[in-house]
């Protein structure tokens, strides 16, 4: 367990926080390499499905990023998510996930800075918790 | 709620008689006790067989997406719940029903009754105002209906329709400071493991029967998501994993919507309890959005509108 590390999925909105990621990149900020990035057109996009298919493959976290409220490419996709996001937050703790697993997040392709922190929070929190315990699919034990 | 029967058929019978309506959607006496089943009376002939009782609890919703026929339902509270659904969702139009108003005394339990006499036989199950009277081999019982409501219609806040186009009898009393939430809250009080593992012992019996998703009006999906294979998002085995997430999502697609007429309980083979799932995100809606499902035809549902100002205390 020692050499444990996390996987974290990140689901970040192409306009706003994909971009920060490239910004975070090219300006050669360092940040914990344990996030997969999953480019989705807009937080709206994502379907609570995707998310339980991420725990399901054995994610420890999941993280998803967008636009701030009002500067939405399409205007007001973020604003749907974000009540989706609280009942599948609500829901998912509900069920037995921990809360330290799944974080949103909005940061705008300007903000590197805070996109290194979020990925460093996110991953400081994931790895406090450890290992995902339920939600994943075991394989098959083949003798 | 027997006494509610001629007014019924009184009514159905004037309007296949105008031809103010193709058929009258209602329910008839099942072959076996307490299983009354959902019945299409398309002629005046036809009349005679409608029926109601306290084992009326399918909710006949179900039966209107996608009509094309104008058509006559007799509905308890939550059926015309449901019917705001789906005029709101755009599944049938409000000027194609005619709907007969029932107001609703609770439906009772069967599998209750069932477990009370477990390995005698029931041969009969009648009613009076106050009491359910089971009767069968050297067996003639009188039990308080109050005792044996389903656990959805013990806690109903509106048992009364929402709309109607003719009520078959005076609203009943709707009772005040019923807490809907008591069992939610309990869940909430525990640690996520110990969450897990109540649910993990919750859902394990379930045979992926889809059962609750067939008999719930919500569902009307082409695709349901748990037939979609390109990509398949959720496991189609009967794996822990894969149910909890079936269940997870089947509730989640009710967020908002869910009226809590306890169908999906009602139809399940094996009795999971998966309305604590859906009265939860009832639960966070009214808390959140303070919205209620299918009490308004002005109202978008709440997953389908925002406010600017909505919480976002969870997002960094």
């Amino acid at each position: 367990m020692k050499d444990w590390e996390p996987k974290i999925v990140a689901f970040l909105c192409n306009w706003c926080s994909y971009g920060a990621a490239d910004l975070a990149g090219v300006s050669r900020f360092q940040y914990p390499p344990y996030i997969r990035v999953i480019r989705i057109p807009c937080t709206g996009r994502l379907n609570p499905k995707f998310v339980l298919a991420a725990f399901r493959h054995g994610a420890d976290g999941v993280w998803i990023s967008g636009c701030h409220p009002g500067d939405c490419h399409y205007l007001e996709g973020n604003y749907y998510a974000r009540r989706r996001f609280a009942l599948l937050k609500s829901l998912l703790e509900y069920m037995g996930i921990e809360p330290e697993r799944i974080h949103f997040s909005w940061v705008s392709s300007a903000e590197a800075g805070k996109f290194v922190e979020v990925v460093s929070e996110v991953t400081e929190t994931v790895k406090k918790v450890g290992p995902l315990k339920y939600f994943m699919k075991k394989r098959p034990e083949v003798e | 709620m027997k006494e509610y029967i001629p007014k019924i058929r009184e009514i159905a019978r004037k309007l296949l008689e105008e031809e103010k309506v193709d058929a009258v959607l209602g329910f008839r006496k099942g072959t076996i006790p307490m299983m009354n089943e959902p019945f299409m009376a398309r002629s005046a002939s036809d009349v005679d067989l409608l029926y109601w009782d306290s084992n009326c609890g399918i909710n006949l919703a179900n039966y209107l997406h996608k009509r094309k026929e104008k058509i006559a339902v007799v509905a308890k509270g939550c059926d015309t719940r449901n019917i705001v659904n789906h005029i709101v969702e755009n599944q049938v139009k409000r000027d194609q029903l005619y709907i007969i108003g029932i107001p609703c005394r609770g439906m009772i339990d069967r599998r209750q009754i069932l477990a009370m006499f477990e390995g005698r036989e029931i041969e009969e199950v009648d009613e009076d105002a106050e009491n359910v009277i089971i009767k069968g081999d050297g067996l003639s019982e009188t039990i308080p209906r109050v005792e044996v409501l389903q656990e959805n219609c013990s806690i109903c806040i509106h048992h009364n329709p929402v709309i109607y186009d003719e009520m078959v009898d005076e609203p009943v009393e709707e009772p005040d400071h019923v807490d809907r939430y008591d069992d939610i809250k309990a869940i909430e009080e525990m640690d996520p493991e110990e969450r897990y593992q109540y649910f993990r012992d919750i859902f394990s019996p379930c045979i992926r029967c889809y059962a609750c998703r067939n008999s719930c009006p919500l569902c009307y999906c082409p695709t349901c998501f748990v037939d979609e294979s390109r990509p398949q998002w959720v496991g189609k085995s009967i794996d822990i994993t894969d149910v909890m997430t079936f269940h997870f999502l089947r509730a989640f697609h009710c967020a908002g919507r869910c009226t809590d007429c306890g169908s999906c309980e009602r139809a399940c083979p094996v009795g999971i309890p998966m309305r604590l799932l859906t009265k939860k995100l009832e639960k966070d809606i009214r808390e959140l959005y303070g919205y209620e499902a299918g009490m308004s035809l002005d109202e978008r549902p709440p997953l389908d509108t925002y406010r600017p100002d909505d919480p976002e205390f969870f997002i960094k």
